[in-house]
């Protein structure tokens, strides 16, 4: 077991719902339940989370949303869908604004059934989220290290997947929506740009950046 | 400069048992708000947990530089309270705090995000309301024992008789004590960032920090709070074995008090913050040492 | 001594040259050797006096006393002119104040000279050399013509700015050069007429330099500065008269021994107690203490260089220059001081300091924030010159050393700013760090120098803090420890604008003019040498400087720091500044956007808001003007510094009517 499992933060979103899951994710940090016995901590930041809890349907206002918290978390991270509308869609997944489960937008490793779900399963469902994070961390910590060398040491972040100046990868596609949905995408700087904070030199110009072009694609 | 043994005891002490008390405080902490709020909590070690895990997260950044200022407020705070347990001058000690905190704040600026900007700003609001107390705390020492220098003060200084300097300064003491409330970010002063289950913010000054940088601010927070709590040991120092064991009590029931008031508290404004703090100051800090320089002379 | 007055001579001779030269192309090469030559002069004094040793200790010039009669009344000749030249100009724009002012204190230094016997008096020496006015010189010569020389590239953009003005700058130089003429004038007289002279010509010549642009503003400022500088002359010009009159002496040195005397006797000297107040009244117009803090903000309306000159190197230096010089007439003795020149000054100092930092918060205007950080600072030095210890004049000549250097880079920096990126607004800095990365770095340095440890200010502030709690000065205690807690609020606001790395900014620094980069360059390399070198700078020059000036006070009484302190000090300025260097910018990790509650656009600059509408981010600076409004603290400071000169000058009045009384049984002057 890495340590992964032994301090899992959690963030909680909640979609298109009737907001009984909601208050049960909260339920479980009410003294009745204590999950912060497990070390878990609700902490409302994607990027000091590494459980991503969602609550309710994916609906188009919200694939965005949901797809960038998503990408936010660094990695290991694990997705658990709690009720059933996060996971099939529930009650409203014959409306017209609603694409279905959580796992139409990012790639689910927990579903969490019940309407609403009940505290001792999402408690039930974090512990099963648990392993798939255990997992994850293995897999990450198998793949070999490009990157290791003396010259990153100075802030001792070696990084897998950014080699020497190369711009931050994209993340991996995940499971795309239906055909007619606009998809807010962000990822790599467009080469413009590239020259341009390389030009800028000041060694803190590198923002991530990509401009309208990018904005909006039809996936 | 002449080192004395107890110093480099005391640097050595600090440097390697600090995150380790720190750490291990931070865990009593929340196991004891989880039974002050009925519920059973987390293991002690929990804090370590964390730390480690968040050592073990793949590093991410929002820019080129923010990484820098916070391995910068580690160093700072290192080497902050490496000069407070090496006897060192007590306003130097401010000073390179304020410096420490202050790298922070840049951090949290630097990488120009709203709830990380927000959380600066009330970082720095904070600042402004706890210094004048903890600049106080050391004129205050200072006027009891005669020296800055926080060797002399371990031995009562100027003071006769075997006499502590909480005796001339109880004013002060009870200033400072409000105040560490700021500075341990517990409700109701944590503004710009808050402490484990709480959110405000996002997470303030956090918000943008993550994995191993997140890691080193959780461990500079560790180093910060044992030296702030050596600042309480300080006000019962005479020379004697009895007081320093009293001084160390006297602390960790300051560290319990700050918990319990952090659970009876909501979360106030920041205007309640500034002035509060200051009201304190003046009326426990300020009115303590203007009784101290008027009748010096019953001492 | 002839160095001395080749010094003065020699800004006084390019002031002239740049007169009558009035294009743009041969101005420049003089004002370049006029700065070299100026800078260099200065050095060679400094060199020449020794002011590396003890050797520099209070050595006193007599002058050649036939060419000082010629001299003296070439003065007053010149003072005529003057006073003629600005009750002409406030008739012309009807200022009947500056002309009432003028009217009075001219005619009273002439009755005095020519028919009060101030010509009679036999002053032996006119000048006066010790390591605290080669500290000065050094200050002038240098900080003083690297901004003549930034003012060269500066001016040209200025007047590319303002298209369709005549072109003036002839007599901007012109007063550029006059000014340090004069300040080097104030610092080396020993002679309080001499030094008179040279001190009007400075608030002449910065009424000129503030209404340089004659915009209506500019106008009305320059009048408010003048008047109030001149309310400061017509207090030196009755402590002269005062003197004169009494003891029949006109001289800094003998004036200073008479106090000593009388005070270590335990009979404090009224006469020169009320001598001291008014020439310490005088140094605190022109420091622009409270209630006189409005003429230096006002004097902002005038160009960059103006302003840096003014605020770093000259004008309010001389103000605390005098302040500093009084210092060991000056000091309290718990409560029952009130009402002696030393309460008086530590008092409006301490006051200043505070109320100058509250005001400081509220102000989003670059050169306002450091207007009101100069306000304040010098404060601090007038404050701890009126303790009047040994560790205060320490920690008022850091100071002095530490702000002029820094306060000038600040304001050079901001006029760069300024010109690049059209704004001297904080709030438009943002992303400051992408468009002039070095600029911004410069300026990152000199905000840190100003409030942060281990720089030198701070060094200067803890040196002071103590030796206002070793003195008893408790109420200053409080008001600095309020004050430089707000003090570090406004600087991190800014400094954290300026570190803040905004998407998108476009690198324009190619636009800046290279003397501009050498001159910020050289204020940097002067930064970090007088932080890495302070120690010894105490150690060779202030202390034994403070050893003459205070006879008998041992090391430990000078130096609030112990020399195990500064050494920590500059060890932590190598850490801080070697860090930067190995560590900053250089990461592997992935770069991800920001956290906009998942509605980040992308680029980090716009997110999407209600109505899938695009919204830019976009985050300001917290200025609490309900907290610390400016208008508010301005208020209370009139009121306090007033009630305070009232309290001091009503033990002044009462004196004066018992000399009065003194001279009708026919005292001293039969």
């Amino acid at each position: 077991m890495s340590y992964i499992t032994k301090s899992p933060w959690i963030i909680h979103y909640d979609g298109s719902s009737c907001n009984g899951c909601d208050i049960e994710v909260l339920a479980c940090l009410t003294p009745m339940y204590d999950v912060e016995r497990f070390g878990i901590i609700n902490t409302g930041n994607p990027k000091h989370a590494d459980i991503f809890l969602i609550t309710g349907s994916i609906n188009e206002q919200n694939i965005s949303v949901v797809k960038q918290i998503y990408e936010q978390m660094p990695e290991p991270k694990v997705v658990a869908a709690v009720g059933i509308c996060a996971t099939s869609g529930g009650i409203f997944k014959e409306c017209y604004n609603i694409m279905g489960g959580v796992d139409t937008v990012i790639p689910v490793d927990v579903y969490i059934p019940g309407c609403a779900a009940r505290p001792e399963a999402i408690i039930d469902g974090v512990v099963a989220a648990l392993g798939a994070l255990d997992e994850k961390k293995k897999a990450l910590d198998a793949r070999p290290k490009i990157s290791d060398t003396a010259a990153d040491s100075a802030m001792g972040a070696a990084s897998d997947d950014s080699v020497d100046g190369a711009p931050p990868e994209p993340p991996e596609d995940p499971i795309l929506p239906g055909d007619d949905v606009e998809v807010k995408y962000y990822g790599a700087a467009s080469e413009d740009e590239e020259a341009e904070s390389a030009a800028d030199g000041s060694g803190g110009g590198q923002e991530e950046g990509s401009a309208g072009d990018s904005g909006k694609e039809e996936a | 400069m002449t080192v004395s043994l107890y110093a480099v005891i005391g640097l050595a002490a600090y440097l390697i048992a600090g995150p380790f008390v720190g750490g291990w405080f931070a865990g009593v902490d929340r196991r004891i708000t989880a039974r002050m709020q009925g519920r059973f909590g987390p293991p002690i070690l929990q804090p370590f947990y964390d730390v480690r895990k968040l050592i073990e997260k793949e590093p991410v950044t929002v820019n080129g530089g923010q990484d820098f200022y916070v391995m910068c407020f580690l160093i700072f705070i290192i080497i902050t309270g490496g000069l407070f347990f090496f006897g060192q001058n007590l306003l130097l000690v401010i000073f390179t705090l304020t410096t420490a905190n202050l790298f922070l704040v840049i951090g949290a600026y630097s990488s120009n995000s709203p709830y990380s900007q927000i959380g600066a700003e009330r970082e720095l609001l904070q600042m402004m309301a706890y210094e004048p107390m903890v600049l106080l705390t050391a004129v205050g020492l200072y006027m009891t024992t005669g020296s800055f220098n926080i060797s002399d003060i371990m031995l009562g200084g100027a003071l006769a008789g075997g006499a502590i300097p909480l005796k001339y300064l109880i004013g002060i003491f009870a200033g400072y004590l409000f105040i560490l409330t700021i500075k341990f970010r517990k409700s109701p002063f944590d503004l710009s960032l808050s402490h484990h289950a709480h959110q405000e913010l996002v997470k303030g000054v956090t918000t943008e920090f993550s994995g191993r940088t997140l890691a080193l601010i959780e461990i500079a927070h560790w180093y910060e709070n044992v030296f702030l709590l050596g600042f309480i040991f300080l006000f019962f120092q005479n020379g004697t074995w009895y007081m320093a064991l009293v001084g160390v009590v006297v602390a960790l029931a300051c560290y319990f008090l700050e918990i319990f008031i952090d659970n009876a508290f909501a979360r106030m404004k920041w205007q309640f913050t500034l002035k509060a703090s200051w009201l304190v100051t003046i009326t426990f800090g300020a009115a303590n040492l203007i009784l101290l320089y008027y009748f010096k002379g019953l001492m | 001594m002839e160095t001395i007055i080749v010094l003065i001579l020699i800004p006084l001779v390019i002031a002239l040259a740049l007169l009558f030269i009035r294009h743009d192309a041969a101005r420049r090469p003089v004002v370049f050797i006029g700065a070299i030559a100026t800078a260099a002069l200065s050095v060679v004094l400094a060199v020449q006096q020794g002011i590396w040793s003890d050797a520099a200790a209070n050595m006193l010039w007599s002058g050649e006393t036939e060419s000082a009669e010629i001299t003296g009344y070439a003065m007053m000749g010149i003072e005529a002119a003057l006073a003629i030249v600005i009750f002409v100009l406030g008739i012309k724009y009807k200022k009947a104040l500056a002309c009432i002012l003028v009217a009075v204190q001219c005619p009273i230094l002439i009755w005095f000279e020519l028919f009060g016997g101030g010509h009679e008096i036999e002053v032996k020496n006119n000048i006066c050399i010790d390591q605290f006015s080669l500290i000065m010189v050094l200050i002038i010569g240098v900080i003083g013509t690297l901004i003549c020389v930034y003012a060269v590239a500066y001016m040209k953009d200025f007047q590319h700015h303002h298209e369709g003005q005549p072109d003036r700058r002839w007599w901007f130089f012109f007063l550029l050069f006059l000014f340090l003429s004069a300040m080097f004038g104030i610092v080396l007289s020993n002679n309080l007429i001499y030094m008179y002279f040279f001190w009007e010509i400075t608030t002449l010549c910065s009424f000129f330099l503030i209404g340089y642009t004659k915009t209506d503003e500019a106008v009305r400022n320059s009048f408010r500065a003048l008047i109030m500088n001149l309310l400061g002359g017509l207090a030196f010009v009755l402590a002269i008269v005062l003197i004169g009159k009494s003891y029949g002496t006109l001289e800094i040195d003998q004036l200073i021994q008479i106090g000593v005397t009388s005070k270590s006797a335990g009979q404090p000297d009224l006469i020169i107690n009320s001598v001291v107040m008014l020439l310490c009244f005088a140094g605190i117009t022109k420091a622009a203490q409270m209630p006189f803090n409005s003429w230096l903000l006002g004097a902002m309306v005038a160009p960059t260089p103006t302003s840096a000159l003014l605020h770093s190197s000259t004008m309010v230096k001389a103000g605390v220059f005098l302040i500093v010089k009084m210092s060991p007439l000056l000091g309290v003795q718990g409560i029952l001081s009130i009402g002696e020149p030393g309460f008086m000054v530590m008092m409006v100092g301490g006051i200043t300091f505070l109320l100058a930092s509250f005001s400081a918060v509220t102000q989003s205007n670059a050169k306002r924030v450091l207007a009101y950080s100069t306000i304040a600072n010098l404060g601090l030095i007038v404050a701890c010159a009126g303790i009047g210890t040994p560790e205060g004049v320490w920690a008022a000549i850091m100071l002095i050393i530490f702000h002029a250097v820094t306060k000038s880079l600040l304001f050079l920096s901001v006029g760069t700013a300024e010109h690049n990126i059209g704004s001297r607004d904080i709030e438009d800095m943002d992303g400051l760090f992408g468009r002039l990365p070095r600029l911004a770095v410069f300026m990152i340095i000199g905000i840190a120098g100003m409030f942060l440890a281990p720089f030198g200010m701070l060094i200067s502030k803890w040196a002071a803090l103590q030796s206002f709690v070793d003195a008893g000065g408790i109420w200053v205690v409080l008001m600095i420890v309020f004050g430089s807690a707000v003090t570090l609020f406004y600087w991190g606001k800014w400094l954290g604008k300026l570190t803040a790395i905004v998407a998108a900014r476009k690198n324009i620094q190619d636009k800046v003019h290279g003397e501009e980069w050498f001159v910020l360059a050289g204020h940097i390399v002067l930064v970090i040498l007088i932080s890495l070198s302070f120690p010894l700078f105490s150690g060779n020059v202030i202390v034994p400087f403070i050893k003459n000036f205070f006879t008998g006070v041992s090391e430990e009484s000078i130096l609030a720091l112990s020399g195990d302190n500064m050494i920590i000090m500059v060890v932590l300025v190598c850490v801080i500044l070697v860090l930067p260097l190995l560590f900053y910018g250089r990461t592997r990790k992935r770069i991800v956007p920001l956290y906009m509650g998942g509605a980040n656009e992308g680029d980090n600059l716009t997110f999407l808001g209600a109505m899938e509408k695009d919204v830019p981010v976009s985050l300001r600076n917290w200025y609490m003007e309900g907290v610390f409004g400016e208008k508010l603290m301005n208020r209370i400071g009139l009121i306090s510094t007033c009630i305070i000169f009232a309290i001091s000058f009503s033990f002044v009045a009462n004196l004066a009517y018992q000399v009065y009384r003194y001279v009708q049984e026919g005292g001293v002057f039969s």
